[in-house]
């Protein structure tokens, strides 16, 4: 039977970067996982959380919940930080023994982020991609330090054919996003911002590799205003490169 | 810092950051954190991790049995010949300090580096009652000649070059003063020798307290505290109730982590144990040995689970060496003595949502400092509960934020909560966004999002995926199986 997998497509990447989507679906299929996609999602809650509105994040967790609860198969998501929300929070927000709790665990128990999903439940590191580029890449916060993905993101750009993968200094330095940080403190957002477009300009890269719709906002806006060519690339971009979108 | 502050506007702290704090702070701690780093390597990472465990489970069962291990402190101090004080606040902190002070005829005290005397305000008090009060750690004498507090819990003075050390001195001391790290020591330890002969009373901080044997701990570089707490006639530490420790098999596990953490140092100069004035008059050291415990607020703190790790914390910097906010704006933005991301969760909770309602948000939530914490706070996670304090309020603190925040928050979480509305606010944001679009980004937004723009673009709303979903033909999978409107 095949692998079913839920798309939990995320309102930054539907929003800014729906080509990032398209390309994982092609990945999944070509990788032989049946694919849904439950469409009345919308939002996890993670801004809301994130910011101290508990009570519209428990709102808007009962609706995700409500979505996904009806699907069966693994969740999957292009985004850590979404992913650590439902993984880790959801659960938080329902008092223990409680139906919605019950409900949180179960979801929280499937749903994974892009490249968690490739490595570890599908066993696959090299997706046959080929990109001969020199690429850096920058570990999302939450991706890394949420989920626990230190080697995952790295081990598939190493199995890209022609990829040269230069380190990044402060790799695993934040970006400076931080979702309403960006807006409440943009001074300090911005300093963060640039010192990680110095260190990205730093490696000689063309290209930074992202595994997070917040940090490729903030890095590509970054770089496009500092004038750099490098460009910023979901990680999924790079692992479909020379596929077609499905 | 000697007044506790009214209201903490981060933000325009951090714009009032002057443009060499940045490059300074980081050089600094990165510094410490290249030092901890090969340190932690020595001793192997997952033996590293069995420590922080240690450290976490050591200082949890501490502060969850606080009364308890607080009472056997007292009653082993009180056995050796010390005198153990309560103050439930900073207030009554200074007073029997002043109280101390008078009783001896104290016209100078000298300091060792404390930071809950720092909490306390207690400089500005002694001053205030006509005692001269000098602080003698090289770092904190620094800040104190600028009349300034520290910007680092650790390295109190650690953003200034020599060259503005060494103009400090020559306006301060009116010597003449070569910006040479060893030259400027040499002086500070000249003009520190005469003081610590005269003072009346020495005033120290400590790093723990060890229950069994009443043992007060503090872990230093300089000697200085040493000198505080011996050579004046009567000692005075105030320490927080929170840094109370069973024993001294506890103790062994935080010293291990502390001088690491802190300065990548496995034991830091001097670590000093002071259990009671001498016993007999053949000892030499100080008459009298007077012990604060300071509580301000720590007992609250306590009583909400979802917070109370933030008193584990053994002070060591690290997570104010690692944060990537705290290395944009060094430790004078946050506004109170104790800055970085414990001090963020600490004087929060301290000083309460309206006082220091921007704290909790002076953060990425990258969760750097939850890794490097060597006792485990997960500060991020208090961080969140903070945050929720400020909007919504919770069993101890009533919301600071306006009513109209958390209105806008419950429309917003409505409409992007509705798929209709969701889809319906996608296209017109497409729609409105046509006359600010320039290559698929915008350059300039109007406010609030111009603090976005004002460092990078905004990228184009895009969203045609769902059309994108519905049109293609079904291939290897097959069509969401929920129906639109259920």
């Amino acid at each position: 039977m095949a692998i079913k997998a839920q798309l939990f497509i995320t309102c930054l990447a539907e929003q800014f970067f729906p080509d990032v989507l398209k390309r994982m679906i092609g990945l999944l299929e070509r990788l032989g996982v049946q694919v849904e996609f439950p469409e009345e999602q919308t939002c996890c809650g993670q801004p809301f959380f994130n910011s101290g509105y508990r009570s519209q994040a428990r709102d808007l967790a009962v609706k995700w919940l409500k979505v996904f609860g009806r699907t069966d198969g693994f969740i999957v998501s292009p985004s850590g930080s979404c992913v650590d929300t439902v993984r880790h929070h959801f659960p938080e927000l329902f008092p223990p023994g409680s139906a919605e709790h019950r409900q949180a665990e179960e979801a929280a128990a499937r749903t994974f982020e892009f490249t968690q999903f490739l490595v570890q439940q599908l066993k696959v590191t090299d997706v046959g991609a080929r990109f001969p580029r020199k690429v850096t890449y920058h570990a999302s916060c939450h991706l890394l330090r949420g989920l626990a993905a230190r080697d995952e993101p790295k081990a598939l750009l190493r199995a890209v054919q022609g990829l040269e993968l230069v380190p990044l200094p402060g790799e695993e330095t934040c970006c400076g996003f931080g979702g309403s940080f960006s807006v409440i403190y943009p001074e300090v957002s911005k300093a963060m911002m640039e010192a990680k477009v110095r260190a990205i300009e730093s490696t000689g890269a063309e290209v930074v590799a992202v595994g997070d719709a917040g940090c490729i906002m903030n890095i590509a806006g970054g770089l496009r205003k500092a004038g750099s060519p490098i460009r910023t690339m979901h990680l999924i971009e790079i692992l479909t490169a020379g596929k077609e979108a499905a | 810092m000697s007044q506790v502050p009214t209201t903490i506007d981060f933000r325009r702290n951090t714009q009032a950051v002057p443009a060499q704090m940045p490059a300074a702070v980081q050089k600094a701690t990165a510094k410490f954190l290249g030092n901890r780093a090969v340190l932690v390597e020595a001793l192997g990472n997952e033996y590293w991790q069995t420590l922080r465990q240690a450290g976490h489970d050591i200082r949890l069962h501490a502060i969850t049995h606080i009364e308890h291990y607080l009472e056997k402190a007292e009653a082993a101090v009180t056995r050796a010949g010390g005198q153990v004080h309560w103050a439930r606040d900073a207030e009554e902190a200074r007073r029997i300090l002043l109280d101390i002070a008078a009783r001896h005829r104290v016209k100078l005290a000298v300091k060792g580096k404390s930071m809950a005397t720092e909490e306390i305000g207690l400089n500005h008090a002694l001053e205030a009652a006509g005692i001269r009060v000098l602080e003698t750690d090289l770092g904190e004498y620094i800040v104190q000649l600028k009349g300034v507090g520290p910007a680092h819990i650790v390295v109190p003075a650690f953003h200034l070059s020599k060259e503005e050390i060494a103009a400090l001195f020559h306006e301060k001391l009116g010597v003449d003063a070569p910006a040479e790290a060893e030259k400027l020591t040499q002086i500070a330890r000249m003009k520190l020798r005469e003081e610590f002969l005269s003072a009346e009373m020495g005033i120290s901080g400590g790093n723990f307290l060890v229950a069994d044997t009443g043992t007060i701990v503090t872990v230093t570089n300089e000697g200085n505290g040493r000198m505080c707490t011996t050579v004046p006639p009567v000692h005075v530490a105030v320490v927080g109730i929170d840094k109370v420790v069973p024993d001294w098999e506890s103790l062994t596990v935080l010293l291990k982590l502390l001088a690491r953490s802190a300065t990548g140092q496995k034991l830091s100069c001097y670590t000093q144990f002071i259990s009671g004035p001498p016993r007999s008059a053949a000892e030499t050291g100080p008459r009298e040995m007077h012990l604060i415990l300071l509580d301000n607020g720590r007992s609250r703190i306590l009583k909400t689970p979802a917070c109370r790790e933030t008193l584990l914390c053994i002070r060591c910097g690290a997570c104010l060496n690692i944060c990537p906010v705290y290395n944009n704006v060094g430790g004078y933005a946050y506004g109170y003595p104790i800055s970085g991301p414990t001090g963020v969760i600490f004087a929060s909770q301290i000083l309460g949502p309206k006082v220091a309602g921007a704290l909790p948000f002076a953060s990425t939530l990258c969760g750097a400092c939850n890794e490097i914490c060597p006792v485990k706070i997960p500060i991020t996670q208090i961080l969140l509960h903070l945050r929720r304090r400020v909007v919504e309020g919770d069993e101890t603190e009533d919301a600071a934020a306006p009513h109209s925040l958390r209105l806008g928050a419950q429309v917003g979480a409505v409409a992007i909560g509705t798929p209709g509305l969701y889809r319906l606010g996608s296209e017109l944001l497409k729609r409105l966004q046509a006359p600010f679009v320039r290559g698929g980004w915008m350059p300039r937004l109007p406010a609030p999002l111009n603090r976005w723009t004002m460092s990078r673009p905004f990228p184009a709303f895009a969203a045609d995926f769902r059309q994108w979903w519905r049109d293609r033909p079904a291939a290897g999978g097959k069509r969401g199986n929920n129906e639109p409107g259920a």
